[in-house]
């Protein structure tokens, strides 16, 4: 190693043009730009806009996770560092060493070197990051205390299918939990494959057809976690979002006891009772169920309490009075090549619709 | 050195027949491995204006520059081109043009399978890019799962073009690997032992077998697809006993060793233009190799860390998690043997050098991610999301692409006789590397925002629109820093500066012919004493012949009209034979024809697969049938 000024001597070397100046601005711009970018990825990490995030956990499995990220940065950082300051030094620094002889086959030259840094060293990182893989994973395979309930989720194109079997609850696009308890979740799919993910409490586990994949899930704190699916399942796969709704237990029981009630019955003459003979008239029966009336299909989400959800259509769009009318009418507008087809109503008739749908609390 | 007469007499019986049926009979390695080169990146231009168009539609939330349909079947043939269209058949044809006269050899040994196996590629790449223009472009991703593309949920031509196509594509595949194999153990110099091969020779080779064991699956699985889709077998239909994992398991089988079998050669290319630019013998050459070796072995034992979620017995994907970190081995060998190859020696900073430099740190930052995804439960929560775009980004741009650039700068003045333009080259190399890095940096950040991959579009909430901004801006970047090579390859091809024989002063065999190469490649067929024979010894050539073996094999030279090259033995490289090389020939793009009859009429109707059948039988009866100037 030697002050970087002296390079005259080593021109001699190396055939073709002059490159001293070449060089010093070279390595001159590429730290320019290895600090420029560093700086803008940090700055883009930092402060972005608000968003979910896999680094701010909310649940006991993603903050394995997030533990087990952190190890990895660490020693991902520490060895990008230094095998480029190596490339950067071979190539910038010091004077060059005798040339080994071309013409002897040279079997073992640098082996030694490139033994202990290229297979030794890398073994002993590689066997540290596989044992805390290990470890994270005997972790994450059951929770503390043993799960106290069961919800069954079935992955539809493009919709969530939610079953609380002990309880006898329906619903769709909505997971409600209990905070701070872990519930296990049975996965599968009726059509194509579907992956469940809701980044800040869990890593993703398949819904594939024909099997049934279980997981477990757990909030710290009650609050909304979004989730969406993660595996390519056709044309609307980009919507076909969740809420995982965390609660404290007894908001939990009471959300539970509500969702179990039938629809209620609308009073005579209303308005309310008028929309429920379109709906029971038309072919919205077809696919969908209203617990308490004849309207029991199956191929689309259960409506006995729509008006209790937060989003229509997977997440797509809020779940208010315009948006539901929007949907209703023209639902290929909103989410195109989704399988609900619209509907042809009167102004007079989808306000009655309405307001039976906004009724179904 | 040859005479006048000699090589006029060479010239006679290795150039092609004229005009444009000659055109079409061209067998020669190097006629047809640029053939190869010039449509993979043909193919290469076509999935990267998909990409751009992808880019603009993701660059804020909820755009509607596309449709969702449009969206996916933008990158479902994004990824299917360039793993397919472009990857394995732009490095099949730089080892078609380098093998044989890296190895000292007049052609490769079957030079009709050549011009056959290219036949295949540009028939199959075109007919799936006439699926759009019939607006039945496959949508179901270049991995296409089932159920989806069944044909239950995914109805249309659009996944049988798919099928049909991928398969058929996968015979020039095995085709060049079957051929290469051949020529490297069979027609290298005399003296070219194993443990004097040029390393790049040495990872063509593995990739070569790396592709006969991998392709078959994706075959065997896309005519099981294609069978379902077709003819109604349940080998998918999960109502009749039917297993979507199957696919996934024979898919993977071939997905996972193929980004190695894109991945080797471009090492090999690293390691030829390291050991030029530092102007010494790769390092640790023995341990090169085998960890060459390595990798093709360990790359067929990981490939279930695609399915981590899936919901497979944790103990056997813990298996597949220690295989995903040790393939990492390997390639940090080939990494601090680059290191001990350079060290102390300030290369040139020449434009191939640069897009070696620029390969190193991406490809290492790409390694990094690639453990980190290896990683179970890691990879649960990134798996299917933009980090994981970002990381085979990092790796196949990195790892393949920024190599080729290098290897289109270091061999282009070989095939045309001219350098590239040094300004351009470094422009396009700059624009690139910042342009690359600021395109998929962003998505690691992305990913970790809880943003899937095959989105094609999100909603405000995620919070990711600025990363996707700059990532779309720096996409463009990076497209006309690739797009600057193109301008300089065509510009110098009739402007470049003469570049000589051997411009680089390489050790490597190539070199020793001139700049372009004579159809026949060396008029006096070379002996090698070592590794690199042109800094042999004095450094001055290649060694002379001896005269008791030039005794022996002198019918390989002079006013010949036979086609022949030397025929040695794998190990030791020692003369055994005189290899007879076919000569030009339209039967292979007849058969080509006859071949893709049978692939791309069960679009229309199965009777055309016994129609095509007859007619490929046809053909390999007019290909095989004995003429009399040939013998």
């Amino acid at each position: 190693m030697r002050p970087s000024g002296i390079e005259s001597a080593d021109e001699k070397v190396s055939v073709g043009a002059p490159v001293g100046g070449a060089r010093r601005r070279t390595v001159g711009r590429a730290s320019l730009l290895l600090g420029v970018f560093l700086t803008a990825g940090l700055l883009l990490g930092a402060c972005g806009q608000e968003g979910p995030s896999i680094l701010d956990p909310q649940g006991p499995r993603s903050e394995r996770i997030a533990d087990l990220w952190w190890v990895l940065f660490a020693l991902g950082t520490a060895v990008f560092v230094v095998v480029i300051a190596l490339v950067l030094l071979a190539i910038f620094r010091g004077q060059p060493g005798p040339r080994p002889d071309p013409s002897s086959n040279g079997w073992f030259a640098g082996t030694t070197f490139v033994g202990i840094a290229g297979f030794a060293i890398p073994l002993v990182i590689l066997a540290a990051v596989f044992g805390f893989t290990l470890w994270t994973l005997s972790a994450l395979a059951d929770p503390d205390e043993p799960t106290s309930l069961t919800i069954e989720v079935l992955g539809h194109q493009w919709w969530w299918e939610v079953h609380y079997p002990e309880e006898g609850v329906v619903t769709a696009n909505e997971i409600h939990i209990p905070a701070g308890q872990p519930v296990e979740l049975k996965l599968t799919a009726p059509d194509v494959i579907h992956s469940l993910w809701v980044p800040e409490l869990s890593g993703k586990t398949d819904l594939i057809p024909g099997k049934t994949n279980t997981m477990w899930l757990e909030a710290n704190e009650p609050g909304e976690y979004r989730g969406q699916c993660a595996e390519f399942c056709g044309i609307q796969h980009a919507n076909m979002a969740f809420l995982v709704i965390a609660q404290p237990p007894d908001e939990f029981a009471a959300w539970i006891a509500e969702q179990r009630e039938p629809a209620d019955e609308p009073a005579v003459g209303s308005i309310i009772q008028r929309g429920q003979q379109i709906f029971l008239g038309s072919a919205c029966v077809y696919c969908h169920t209203v617990n308490g009336t004849n309207a029991s299909g199956r191929l689309g989400p259960d409506l006995t309490h729509l008006a209790s959800r937060q989003t229509l259509a997977a997440g797509t769009i809020e779940n208010n009075l315009g948006n539901l009318s929007g949907w209703v009418v023209d639902p290929q507008a909103i989410k195109p090549g989704n399988k609900m087809p619209a509907t042809n109503l009167t102004a007079e008739e989808l306000q009655a619709l309405m307001a039976y749908l906004m009724s179904l609390r | 050195m040859a005479t006048v007469a000699v090589t006029e007499g060479l010239t006679r019986t290795w150039q092609r027949p004229a005009g444009i049926i000659g055109w079409l009979s061209q067998v020669n390695h190097k006629a047809v491995a640029v053939r190869y080169v010039t449509t993979a990146f043909v193919f290469f231009v076509l999935a990267g204006i998909g990409a751009l168009i992808m880019r603009v539609q993701l660059a804020q939330p909820n755009l509607d520059v596309v449709s969702p349909q449009a969206y996916n079947e933008l990158f479902t043939m994004h990824g299917t081109t360039m793993m397919f269209l472009f990857a394995i058949p732009v490095l099949e044809g730089v080892a078609m043009y380098l093998v044989p006269l890296m190895i000292g050899a007049r052609d490769m040994v079957f030079p009709r399978l050549n011009a056959f196996g290219y036949w295949v590629f540009l028939l199959a790449g075109s007919s799936l890019y006439m699926s759009p223009l019939i607006d039945n472009a496959p949508d179901g991703g270049w991995f296409m799962y089932v159920p989806l593309t069944t044909d239950r949920f995914s109805p249309g031509l659009g996944i049988d073009f798919w099928t049909t196509s991928i398969t058929f594509l996968e015979i020039a595949a095995l085709v060049a690997a079957t051929e290469l194999i051949v020529t490297i153990f069979k027609s290298r110099a005399p003296g070219m032992s194993l443990n004097r091969m040029p390393l790049f020779v040495w990872a063509i080779l593995v990739t070569s077998f790396m592709i006969i064991f991998a392709m078959p699956a994706v075959m065997l699985a896309s005519v099981f697809l294609a069978l379902d889709r077709l003819i109604g077998t349940h080998f998918f239909n999960v109502a009749a006993g039917g297993d979507p994992l199957l696919w996934q398991h024979l898919f993977w089988i071939f997905g996972h060793p193929e980004v190695y079998i894109i991945l080797v050669p471009a090492l090999g290319i690293v390691s030829t233009i390291v050991s030029t630019f530092a102007r010494r013998p790769n390092a640790a050459y023995i341990l090169v190799v085998l960890s060459l070796v390595a990798t093709a072995f360990i790359s067929f034992g990981l490939w279930v860390h695609h399915m981590f979620t899936t919901g497979l017995p944790w103990l056997g994907m813990s298996f597949f998690a220690a295989g995903s970190m040790l393939v990492t081995i390997p390639s940090g060998i080939q990494v601090f043997s680059w290191i001990a190859t350079l060290w102390r020696t300030r290369p040139r900073l020449q434009t191939p050098f640069l897009w070696v430099l620029g390969f190193l740190f991406i490809f290492v930052l790409g390694g990094i991610t690639g453990v980190m995804v290896g990683s179970i439960p890691f990879d649960q929560q990134v798996h299917d999301t933009h980090f994981v775009v970002a990381h085979f980004h990092y790796v196949l741009i990195g790892g393949a692409v920024f190599p080729l650039f290098g290897a289109v700068y270091y061999w282009f003045p070989k095939v045309t006789g001219r350098l590239m333009s040094e300004t351009m080259g470094k422009w396009s190399f700059w624009l690139a590397f910042v342009g690359f890095n600021l395109t998929f940096f962003p998505l690691h950040l992305v990913g970790f925002r809880g943003m899937p991959r095959r989105y094609y579009t999100y909603p405000e909430a995620l919070g990711v629109g600025d990363l996707n901004l700059l990532s779309s801006v720096s996409a463009f970047v990076l497209a006309a820093g690739f797009g600057l090579t193109f301008v300089n390859m065509v510009w110098s091809w009739r402007n470049g500066a003469e570049a000589g024989a051997n411009p680089w002063g390489a050790g490597t065999l190539e070199w020793a012919v001139p700049s372009p190469p004579p159809p026949y490649n060396f008029a006096a067929l070379p002996v090698v004493r070592h590794r690199y024979p042109l800094w042999g010894e004095d450094q001055r050539g290649p060694a002379e012949p001896d005269p008791a073996i030039r005794s022996d094999w002198v019918h390989l030279e002079g006013e010949q009209r036979l086609r022949a090259t030397s025929g040695t033995d794998v190990l030791d490289a020692g003369l055994d034979s005189r290899i007879i090389l076919a000569g030009p020939s339209i039967w292979p793009l007849l058969l080509a024809v006859a071949v893709g009859v049978i692939f791309l009429g069960v679009l229309i109707s199965l009777w055309f697969v016994p129609i095509g059948a007859v007619l490929a039988y046809a053909a390999a009866l007019g290909w095989l049938w004995p003429r009399k100037d040939e013998w």
